[in-house]
C-alpha cells in the first residue's frame, strides 16, 4: 500500500502509511487545544444570559470539546467577557486576565464588551481592549446563540493555526506591555 | 381617628416653623416642602420625633443641578415616608454652586450614609458632619462630579463609535 496525504474537515494535514501518519506538532498541539477549550465566562449581563443559551442542550457548546467551564481563571485557556464592563470592573478584569495561565485566549462577546455599547457614558469601559488583548469580537445586543458559537469556532481556527512559539516572540511580548502586562 | 394626610401635615409643619420655609407645592398628591438649608435637619428631626406624623422612613436622598438658576443651582431632595400613616412628602434644599454644603443627616437616619456619599460624588455638594464621605460608585481616582450638566455625559475614551448612530 503506498503512502498518501489525506485531509479531513477539522484535521492537521496529514502524510499517513500503514499503522502511522506524520505531520506536523505545531499541528496536532493546535489540533488538541482547539478542541479542549475550557472557557471561563466572566458574565456581567444580558450576554451573559445568551450563553447560559450556548451552554444548554439546544445549542450545547460542548459539542465543540468546550463543556467544561472553568471558573478559576489559573485553569482556564479562554476568557469570555460578555457584558457591559464598567471602568471600576476594569482593573478587576486586568487581574482575572494575568492569573490565566499562557497559551490564553480572550473574546468580547457583544457590544458592551466590544466597544461599550449603547454605554456611551463617563462610568462604562469603552470595549475591553482598553484594557486587555483582545483575540475575537462577536457582536450584537445581545448576540444570539449562533453568533456566540461563530465566535468559538473563529476562536478553534486561531488556536489550531498559532505558531507554537508565538506566545514566546517579540510582538506578542509587545503586545502584552502596551497593555502593561509582565 | 386622627387623619395624618396632607393637609395635616401642612398646617402641623407651618404652625411649627415659620421662617425658613420658602415654600410648600403640591404635585400628583404629593407634598414638596422646599426650606433654608439651616432649617433642614431641624425640620426633619422634629418631623421624626413627632408623636403622631412619625417620619420613620428615609426612602431616597439626592442631588439636582439647575444650572440656569443662578445662586440657587443646586438642590438636595429627601424623600421622606411615615410608614405609620402611610404618607410621602419631599423636602427641597437650594445651595449655590459655589462650596455647597450642608448638614448631614446620617445621625438621625443610616440610610442617608450611603446616599450622601453618592450625592457627593455626583454633585460635590459637601455633607458637613459625614462620618466617611468618600466617593462610592466610580473608580477611587474620579477627579470631577460626573451629574453635574457642565460635564458631557459622552465618554472621552471613545474611540470607534459615530455620532450619527447616537443620535447626535
Amino acid at each position: 500500500m503506498g503512502l498518501n496525504t489525506i485531509k479531513q474537515p477539522g484535521s492537521p494535514e496529514m502524510y499517513v502509511g500503514e499503522g502511522f501518519g506524520l505531520t506536523q506538532m505545531e499541528k496536532v498541539i493546535g489540533l488538541a487545544r482547539a478542541n479542549s477549550i475550557w472557557p471561563l465566562p466572566f458574565a456581567t449581563s444580558c450576554c451573559g444570559i445568551e450563553f447560559m443559551a450556548t451552554m444548554a442542550a439546544t445549542y450545547d457548546l460542548g459539542r465543540f470539546g468546550a463543556e467544561r467551564l472553568s471558573f478559576s481563571p489559573r485553569q482556564a485557556d479562554l476568557l469570555m467577557v460578555m457584558g457591559t464592563i464598567a471602568k471600576k470592573m476594569g482593573p478587576v478584569l486586568k487581574q482575572v486576565y494575568t492569573q490565566m495561565a499562557e497559551p490564553k485566549w480572550v473574546i468580547a462577546v457583544g457590544a458592551c464588551a466590544s466597544s461599550g455599547g449603547i454605554f456611551d457614558t463617563y462610568s462604562v469601559l469603552q470595549g475591553i481592549d482598553k484594557v486587555i488583548p483582545v483575540d475575537v469580537y462577536v457582536p450584537g445586543c445581545p448576540p444570539p446563540p449562533e453568533a456566540i458559537l461563530d465566535g468559538i469556532l473563529k476562536i478553534q481556527e486561531l488556536i489550531k493555526h498559532e505558531p507554537i512559539r508565538r506566545r514566546q516572540s517579540e510582538e506578542y511580548n509587545q503586545l502584552l506591555q502596551s497593555y502593561n502586562i509582565d | 381617628m386622627l387623619m395624618i394626610d396632607n393637609e395635616f401635615l401642612k398646617e402641623a409643619v407651618t404652625a411649627r416653623f415659620d421662617k425658613g420655609i420658602l415654600g410648600i407645592e403640591e404635585s400628583y398628591g404629593t407634598l414638596d416642602f422646599i426650606v433654608d438649608k439651616s432649617l433642614v435637619i431641624e425640620l426633619i428631626t422634629w418631623l421624626k420625633n413627632h408623636e403622631t406624623i412619625k417620619v420613620n422612613f428615609l426612602t431616597s436622598l439626592c442631588g439636582v443641578h439647575f444650572p440656569d438658576q443662578l445662586g440657587r443651582e443646586l438642590s438636595v431632595v429627601y424623600h421622606l415616608h411615615s410608614l405609620v400613616n402611610n404618607l410621602r412628602f419631599r423636602i427641597h434644599v437650594f445651595l449655590p454652586k459655589e462650596n455647597p454644603e450642608i448638614p448631614t443627616l446620617c445621625h438621625l437616619y443610616a440610610a442617608a450614609n450611603w446616599m450622601e456619599r453618592e450625592t457627593f460624588e455626583f454633585y460635590g455638594i459637601n455633607f458637613l458632619g459625614h462620618p466617611d464621605l468618600r466617593i462610592i460608585l466610580n473608580v477611587e481616582d474620579m477627579d470631577y462630579h460626573p451629574l453635574l450638566k457642565q460635564y458631557p455625559l459622552v465618554d472621552a475614551t471613545r474611540t470607534d463609535k459615530d455620532d450619527k448612530y447616537f443620535g447626535r
